[in-house]
C-alpha cells in the first residue's frame, strides 16, 4: 500500500492499452502512488513521473503509437518530458515515445514476422537514468517480452551516438527476439529522464505472477529519484 | 474537390520483412521472375476548398509528414488525381 505522501506516478490509459493495471500495480508494489491518467485529459494532476504502458493503443492503426502521439495527454507529457519529468514507455509506450520524437529511431515489425512472447534475459547497460539507478551496470535480469513490432531501428550515426553517450539502457542476451539493431532492448534520451523499453518490467515485480521480481528495480529507481 | 494520392514506402535501407515474405511466396504460386517485393501504403484524400494545385500539394505534404509517414523509416510521394 502507498504510504502517506508517497510519490505520485501517473499511468496513462489509451484506448487499447493493456498493461496499465500491471503498471499501476508495479508502482504500488515499489511503494508509490499510482495515478490513473486518461488519454483525453491534458491534465497531469501533479504527478512526479509518467508511465506509458504496453498494449495496442488505437488498435495500432496507421503505425504503432502514431495516433496516441497526438492524444491530448501526450502534448502535456511531451512538454513535461522536455522539462525533465521522468517518463518510461514500455512496449507500445516505447513506440509512442519514438513517434513523438522524444526518443530517436523507430520500432518496426519483428524481422522474424512473428509475435514473440518469452521470459527474456537482458543486460542493464546503463544505471544513469531515472529508471535504472537501482541496478548495477552489467546486471543480468529476466523480464517478460511480448511484441510483434519490437525491432528497434535507427540510422548508424544515431546508433553510434546512443552507444557513445551511454544511452543504450538494456540489451537482449542469448537471443535477439525481434531483430533489433545492436540487440537494443531500451534507450534513454540525452538527459536520462525519458526511457523506452520493449520488454515488460511491470510483469516481473512479484514471483507469484511473473518469472521473478527483477523488473521491480525500474520502479524502485524512479521512486528513489522522486524522493 | 480534388483527390490527392500519398504513397508511403519503407526507406530503401530499411528491412521490409513483409515484402520479403511475399517475394518468397510467389515462386510457390507459379510466379517466377520476381526478384524483390517492397510493401508500402497508399492513401487517397479528397480535399475540399479553394486551394490551387501547389497549395493542395503543400497541404498534403504537411499531412503526410505529420501523420501518414514516419520520416525515420519511410519516404512518401504526393500527387494529384483527377
Amino acid at each position: 500500500m502507498p504510504t502517506a505522501g508517497a510519490a505520485r506516478v501517473g499511468v496513462v490509459t489509451f484506448p487499447g492499452s493493456l498493461d496499465d493495471r500491471d503498471a499501476q500495480r508495479a508502482v504500488r508494489h515499489a511503494g508509490g502512488e499510482a495515478v490513473p491518467l486518461c488519454h483525453a485529459d491534458p491534465g497531469l494532476h501533479g504527478v512526479g513521473a509518467v508511465l506509458l504502458p504496453g498494449g495496442f493503443s488505437y488498435g495500432d492503426d496507421l503505425r504503432c503509437g502514431a495516433i496516441a502521439r497526438f492524444a491530448p495527454v501526450m502534448r502535456s507529457v511531451a512538454d513535461a518530458a522536455r522539462g525533465g519529468l521522468p517518463v518510461l514507455g514500455i512496449c507500445n509506450g516505447f513506440q509512442i515515445l519514438c513517434e513523438a520524437h522524444l526518443l530517436p529511431g523507430a520500432l518496426m515489425r519483428n524481422t522474424g514476422r512473428r509475435f514473440t512472447c518469452l521470459d527474456q534475459r537482458l543486460r542493464i547497460e546503463s544505471n544513469r537514468t531515472a529508471w535504472t539507478s537501482a541496478y548495477d551496470e552489467g546486471q543480468r535480469v529476466v523480464v517478460p517480452l511480448k511484441n510483434g513490432e519490437g525491432c528497434y531501428l535507427a540510422d548508424e550515426p544515431t546508433l553510434d551516438e546512443l552507444e557513445a553517450q551511454g544511452r543504450v539502457v538494456a540489451r537482449y542476451l542469448d537471443v535477439n527476439p525481434n531483430g533489433s539493431a545492436r540487440a537494443i532492448a531500451g534507450i534513454a534520451n540525452a538527459q536520462g529522464n525519458v526511457v523506452g523499453l520493449m520488454p515488460h518490467p511491470e510483469h516481473a515485480t512479484d514471483p507469484l505472477t511473473g518469472p521473478g521480481d527483477d523488473g521491480l528495480g525500474f520502479f524502485v529507481s524512479l521512486l528513489k529519484a522522486l524522493v | 474537390m480534388v483527390r490527392v494520392i500519398v504513397d508511403v514506402m519503407p526507406k530503401p535501407e530499411i528491412l521490409d520483412p513483409q515484402g520479403q515474405a511475399i517475394a518468397r511466396a510467389l515462386p510457390g504460386l507459379g510466379f517466377s521472375g520476381v526478384r524483390s517485393v517492397r510493401q508500402g501504403k497508399r492513401f487517397e484524400m479528397d480535399l475540399v476548398g479553394e486551394l490551387d494545385d501547389d497549395e493542395t500539394l503543400r497541404e498534403a505534404s504537411g499531412i503526410a509528414e505529420t501523420l501518414l509517414a514516419n520520416p525515420v523509416i519511410e519516404n512518401f510521394t504526393v500527387r494529384l488525381e483527377r
